[in-house]
């Protein structure tokens, strides 16, 4: 009976040959380790920003009369109204905890090199995309740190020579930020950057499936096929791979239910706390600090004195993980098999992203603005310096199999 | 089907010629959708100038409009007020006017068109309190200073041409909103015609 209908639905689209070209039968180096959770993890999230998101649209009123009344509505007066929003804030910062993590994997095993471009390409577009969605999503409960913090990443587009100020008027629809700007940010944030989301997510798994995945070897297990045409050193991606990333789930659940139950705020920085007080274009805030997943690029913001400049500084740090693929010249792609020289460049590129991200969060005082200043130079130094050694790197010999 | 030979001249030609329409079509249909964002007649009329009347505002006294839900500050300043600016240049932080909080017109020693009249925006530019206006008493504040602004939130000092003080948490200057002159007595505030 179930044979006869899949039959049936085969012979019209090509439902199982789908399936197992990406799931049951995917060729997965089999050498994966804890890194590789964060993709299919990144993918729950997703899951989960969709469906509670729609869920509070139900309730949420976008105006700059009812969103912030809405919002506590929803916490107070809306069964389980409260574990939805957590579970959207919560979910908003796992996001980027994962993609960071997602990132620094494809960072540390060359993910990104050779024939792997166009899927990095997808992938930070993605970033960026996030990056958007967050910031428009953080003005929506029409809070302190919502208003004001939408008003000075708004106010940077106003440092573009000639058209800024015209620019900046044009994305609020009004002279400060308002209303129109509050729903037209809800606009996008519901139906504009989710679909946009979604299409280049699926193009990022696409082009990964087409090239197939890399591993923490940086071993090309399609080179070594036996006489089935299948890749020696890959296993099906379906149960293997299946059962290894429902372990990870179960840890990260672990990780998001003690956040999401008991500390949803994530101590100020998830949600920060002048957001429980309505926005008030009246009163700034003591302090205005972004969201932690903006605070390395605020921090290279700052730490630069000309407006203009900072903001090119903060594009440009951004801008420059796009390039990654080309500025890494060297054929040996994981950092097991690379000189020491890359290894410490990546060490210190960490330590400075993690620097800056503390910097962005706290009030700058001059002390910590040259701190920012040293490691808005090491961040840069890190790519200047790859693009430079990479070219004649002493590596070690890469084996032709996988190793685990 | 014929079997005529493919002009492809004038195949590419044709192709061309319909992208290029095409393309003009989806250019001149992206602008409602990328106007559409502009501040609305409503937001343009909450936003609009105010015209104000300074021909009856005596030396000395301050008045106050409100623009764009903000208050803004009409002074007369006195002869003997504007020659006590130049001698306080060196308690302030921004003397000449280098930070961008006033209009280039307004980039003078009295940060105004005229000499006589000082407009800003009466708003702390540390956390966006309303400074109070002290004609007589400021000397309490910074001895030897006839007047100026003090907020009472945190204690921000301002001179008569709404330039900060040296020590106190406010970065900058006051802003000094886009203004011009339509005739002696009158002042539009909020717009400015390029070179005022």
């Amino acid at each position: 009976m179930v044979k006869n209908i899949v039959d049936w639905i085969d012979a019209r689209i090509p439902m199982t040959a789908t399936y197992n070209r990406h799931v049951g039968q995917y060729p997965t180096p089999k050498n994966f380790n804890f890194w590789y959770f964060f993709g299919s993890l990144a993918l729950l999230v997703l899951v989960n920003q969709l469906l509670t998101g729609i869920w509070l649209t139900m309730n949420y009123v976008p105006t700059a009369e009812g969103a912030f009344a809405s919002v506590e509505y929803i916490m107070r007066d809306v069964e389980y109204g409260w574990l939805l929003r957590y579970m959207h804030s919560t979910g908003a910062s796992a996001f980027f905890v994962v993609v960071y993590l997602h990132m620094f994997r494809g960072l540390i095993y060359g993910s990104y090199q050779k024939p792997r471009e166009l899927l990095w390409l997808f992938g930070m577009l993605i970033f960026l995309v996030l990056m958007a969605e967050a910031f428009m999503g953080y003005l929506l409960p029409w809070g302190q740190m919502s208003y004001w913090g939408a008003q000075v990443i708004i106010s940077l587009f106003g440092a573009i020579p000639f058209i800024g100020d015209d620019l900046t008027l044009w994305i609020r629809g009004d002279y400060v930020v308002s209303g129109a700007t509050l729903n037209r940010f809800f606009a996008l944030h519901v139906i504009a950057l989710p679909l946009v989301l979604v299409v280049l997510v699926f193009l990022h798994l696409i082009a990964l499936h087409e090239v197939g995945s890399n591993n923490p070897d940086g071993v090309e297990v399609k080179k070594n096929k036996d006489e089935n045409g299948w890749p020696v050193d890959a296993i099906p991606f379906h149960p293997y791979y299946t059962v290894k990333d429902i372990m990870g789930v179960a840890g990260f659940l672990i990780v998001f239910c003690y956040v999401l139950f008991f500390m949803p705020e994530g101590g100020g920085y998830f949600l920060e706390k002048p957001n429980f007080e309505a926005a008030n274009p009246m009163k700034t805030p003591e302090h205005i600090a972004p969201v932690w997943y903006f605070t390395p690029f605020y921090a290279i913001l700052r730490a630069i004195p000309d407006k203009l400049l900072g903001v090119v500084g903060m594009g440009l740090a951004i801008a420059v993980l796009f390039v990654l693929p080309w500025l890494d010249r060297c054929k040996v792609k994981s950092i097991r098999y690379r000189g020491l020289i890359h290894k410490i460049n990546i060490a210190q590129f960490t330590v400075s992203f993690l620097i800056l991200g503390y910097l962005g969060a706290v009030p700058a005082t001059p002390t910590l603005t040259i701190a920012a200043r040293i490691f808005t130079l090491t961040y840069f130094g890190f790519f200047v310096a790859l693009w430079v050694y990479s070219k004649n790197e002493k590596t070690k010999p890469v084996p032709t199999r996988v190793t685990h | 089907m014929s079997n005529a030979p493919v002009d492809t001249g004038r195949r590419r030609f044709l192709t061309a010629a319909t992208a290029v329409v095409g393309g003009a079509g989806a250019v001149a249909v992206a602008v409602p959708f990328i106007k559409s964002w502009n501040p609305s007649a409503k937001a343009k009329a909450a936003g609009a100038p105010v015209e104000v009347n300074i021909s009856k505002v005596e030396p000395g006294q301050l008045i106050r409009v409100e623009w764009r839900g903000k208050p803004v500050w009409v002074v007369r300043r006195t002869d003997a007020i504007l020659s006590e600016l130049p001698k306080l240049d060196g308690q302030l932080r921004d003397p000449a006017s280098e930070e961008l909080q006033q209009p280039d017109y307004a980039a003078n020693p009295a940060r105004s068109i005229k000499p006589e009249f000082f407009i800003a925006v009466g708003i702390c530019t540390h956390l966006g309190c309303s400074p109070t206006y002290l004609p007589d008493s400021f000397g309490e504040q910074v001895e030897g200073v006839t007047a100026g602004f003090f907020c009472p939130c945190h204690g921000s000092k301002f001179d008569m041409a709404g330039r900060v003080f040296q020590g106190v948490p406010a970065p900058l200057n006051l802003v000094v909103p886009p203004h011009q002159y339509v005739d002696d007595g009158t002042v539009l505030i909020g717009v400015d015609t390029g070179a005022a």
